[in-house]
């Protein structure tokens, strides 16, 4: 049924309607709307049998994910940022357990200095972690990748993120299509796990392996995501015919054909994009667009077999690998082994920056001159930064950066001044 | 058990189970124990932790039917008993991580409820039990365990404690004793060992936290142990049994006397025996034979330095008026009538 509604209640309605036997809930902005709108279901009856703990912290949420899937429950939490990073310990555990739950990671940033806003430094963070990483353009599609994510998690028996940026999409009202329950239960089966812990027949589950199997056990964890790469695109289409729209797979190519320029993004900057895009095509530029819907497994083909055509790529991420530069470029790279592309990364958007179509515009038109750095920060604010630079070359104790570069963005810097003092008078 | 049986077989240390009528032995002594910690593991000889996990378990799968799931926290009870391939536990086990197996054990208890929900039963046939060493349960464990018991999750979680870090090389946790010898609180300067005024009683937390059933046992007592195990399985919502399991490697006592230093930590007052149910004491282990804490001490190298070249007699009174407190405060005397 099409309504109008948030992002974050939609996926509460998409989760309940995948019967998940245990959720745990932890709040933290911007995912809490969703396991509040599923506390809400379980508390009020709809969502029946169902257990919703409130634990005392993410790391809790994700061991209680943990264990109920070990005991055959179909497991979900939600978190972001922080939360996400506080669980760490808990999420390497439930994929080298190959325990198949799902949680949506309302991406937001990483602290400090402690920002709520989005970007997708807390789940590219985990990227290594062995779960599986789907993002959604749109709130359709995290309505819709959930439920693939169920699927496609307990086909593999190995967890699954579903990325969704924070208040961009979990915040926003719009149209949603919400499936049936019938629709729901024709395409996601009852959870049959592969390993349980059961009475009638004991098994002892997280054993020490030393160096004679461990290479093996990661080792299956990495075969499992490779054959991930065939899984999706197959649960994609069989969510095609069942719910009749299109949702998920490993990429989506937008106006690709002919593209000399092909700009590379995941998540909801990519709607931007799409109009970006369609507004330098109307201008005759020949360029497109493609969205990295499946993160993990990297779809190293699909992206090779989409760019290798083009004569530059320009990766827009909203993360950051301090010390060298894009996180996705750098799979990118990786699938571009051999051909000889000019690379641009645009790191954008991070802490909730507006990542906005006119910068976007200005950005591309540089990459298209190639006159674009090979690594740029889209609309940095050099003045602040080189202020700052110059204040800590000039004086020892130049004070909290975050405060100093807030001062300058307010037009005053008394910090400055006052350090300056003290160190004369010392 | 109708008639209060009190064990007189002084200087042996045995339970006296050949006195006993069958049904009142202890389930250890039966040979239809279920062996759930199987022999064949790695744990150190005279290893208590190893000692009190088979007690506990057994006596747990004896109340349940066999139906039980354990989730396990990292430490020596993982180590010894999982080296893959290999298994000793003969009951569904998980290992997760150091500082969450009362989480687990929640998720394990919310899954079977679910499961028994589906059935159309009000509770789970099968019950939860989890568990790990004191690091793991008063240390890195600690919020996940204190989640579980505010929330009232239906597990039975068992802290064996040992006093100390003894998986990674004796180090010092959060129960280690003050005056004791760790790799982290050396017999060295002013205040040899484990500084006074430090540490948590977590089974008093435990009561605080006002759950349905707390109790405290020995591996010296394998009645009492055994029947507050089965108490805690007829019992739902959050339980908690804190177990004093001796560590001949961590204490540097003869392996030969784990059961004689559990008797005497009890007969000394420095570990008391207590139940308590919704915030309340109810139960207490009384003292038989009164001994100095000073017997309890000798027998263990952790305590070396309050006894060699320079002898620390202060230390030893302080520790013995903790014994004296515990005696007082738990009321731990025989009465004199």
């Amino acid at each position: 049924m099409i309504s109008q509604m948030e992002g974050s209640q939609a996926v509460a309605q998409s989760v309940a309607l995948c019967r998940p036997d245990v959720i745990c809930a932890y709040p933290i902005s911007p995912q809490t709307h969703i396991v509040e709108g599923l506390g809400a279901m379980v508390k009020g009856g709809t969502l029946t049998p169902c257990e919703f703990l409130n634990v005392e912290s993410e790391f809790a949420a994700m061991s209680v994910a943990i264990g109920a899937s070990a005991a055959g429950a179909r497991a979900y939490t939600a978190t972001a940022s922080q939360g996400l990073l506080y669980m760490v310990e808990a999420i390497y555990n439930a994929s080298g357990l190959g325990l198949p739950i799902v949680m949506t990671v309302a991406n937001r940033a990483i602290g400090a200095p402690i920002n709520i806003w989005n970007d997708h430094s807390d789940s590219m963070s985990q990227r290594d972690c062995g779960w599986l990483q789907l993002f959604a353009e749109s709130n359709q599609e995290a309505v819709d990748l959930h439920i693939q994510a169920f699927r496609l998690a307990e086909e593999l028996s190995m967890p699954v993120m579903v990325c969704m940026d924070g208040f961009i999409l979990t915040h926003a009202y719009e149209q949603i299509d919400i499936p049936t329950q019938a629709q729901v239960d024709s395409f996601l089966p009852p959870y049959e796990p592969r390993q349980v812990l059961d009475p009638a027949e004991p098994v002892s589950i997280g054993a020490m392996v030393g160096p004679e199997a461990f290479m093996e056990v990661r080792y299956i964890a990495h075969a499992k995501q490779t054959m991930a790469l065939d899984l999706i695109p197959g649960i994609a289409a069989d969510f095609a015919r069942t719910f009749g729209r299109e949702a998920g797979g490993l990429v989506r190519r937008y106006r690709c054909d002919d593209a000399e320029t092909i700009v590379v993004a995941l998540g909801s900057v990519v709607g931007t994009l799409e109009e970006t895009v369609d507004a330098l095509r109307a201008k005759g530029e020949k360029i497109g667009l493609l969205s990295i819907r499946s993160y993990r497994p990297f779809p190293l083909a699909a992206v090779r077999a989409a760019l290798k055509d083009a004569k530059r790529v320009v990766v827009l991420e909203k993360s950051f690998s301090v010390g060298l530069g894009g996180v996705v470029s750098a799979d990118v790279r990786m699938a571009l082994s051999g051909l000889h592309l000019r690379g641009y990364t645009v790191v954008a958007g991070l802490g909730g920056r507006p990542i906005t179509q006119a910068a976007l515009t200005r950005m591309l038109a540089e990459a298209v001159a190639d006159t674009l750095e090979p690594l740029t920060f889209l609309d940095l604010n050099h003045d602040i930064v080189n202020r700052q630079l110059a204040r800590e070359a000039a004086t020892r104790r130049s004070g909290p950066i975050a405060e100093n570069l807030l001062r300058d963005v307010g037009g005053k810097s008394p910090r400055t001044e006052t350090a300056d003092k003290t160190e004369v008078t010392a | 058990m109708s008639q209060d049986l009190k064990f007189y077989q002084t200087g042996t240390f045995t339970v006296g189970n050949r006195l006993l009528d069958p049904d009142q032995r202890t389930v250890q002594s039966s040979l239809a124990r279920d062996n759930s910690l199987t022999s064949g593991h790695r744990a150190c000889q005279g290893c208590g932790e190893a000692l009190g996990a088979r007690y506990a378990v057994d006596a747990a799968m004896r109340a349940t039917k066999g139906q039980l799931i354990a989730a396990n926290a990292t430490g020596c009870l993982e180590v010894f008993s999982t080296p893959y391939p290999e298994t000793s536990w003969k009951l569904p086990w998980l290992h997760s991580l150091f500082g969450n197996a009362a989480a687990v054990g929640s998720g394990i208890a919310a899954a079977l409820k679910v499961k028994a929900q589906k059935a159309g039963l009000e509770h789970s046939a099968t019950h939860v039990i989890a568990q790990g060493g004191d690091g793991g349960t008063t240390d890195i464990g600690f919020a996940c365990l204190s989640g579980m018991f505010e929330r009232n999750d239906d597990v039975l979680y068992i802290c064996y404690d040992n006093e100390g870090y003894m998986n990674t090389g004796v180090q010092r946790s959060s129960a280690t004793p003050p005056g004791a010898r760790t790799a982290t609180t050396l017999p060295l300067g002013p205040q040899p060992g484990e500084e006074f005024g430090k540490g948590k009683n977590v089974p008093l937390i435990a009561v605080a936290h006002e759950i349905p059933y707390v109790a405290t046992a020995s591996v010296a007592d394998l009645h009492d142990l055994e029947a507050k195990v089965t108490k805690a399985m007829t019992i739902h919502g959050a339980r908690y049994l804190h177990v004093f399991v001796p560590c001949p490697l961590g204490w540097g006592s003869a392996s030969s006397d784990t059961i004689k230093l559990a008797r005497l930590a009890h007969e000394s007052g420095i570990f008391p025996l207590f139940e308590a149910e919704h915030g309340e004491i109810t139960s207490v282990r009384k003292i038989r034979h009164r001994v100095p804490v000073e017997d309890y001490l000798r027998l263990q190298k952790r305590y070396a330095h309050l006894f060699g070249s320079h002898p620390r007699p202060d230390i030893v009174a302080r520790l013995q008026a903790m014994a004296d407190k515990n005696i007082k405060r738990f009321n731990l005397l025989e009465d004199a009538a």
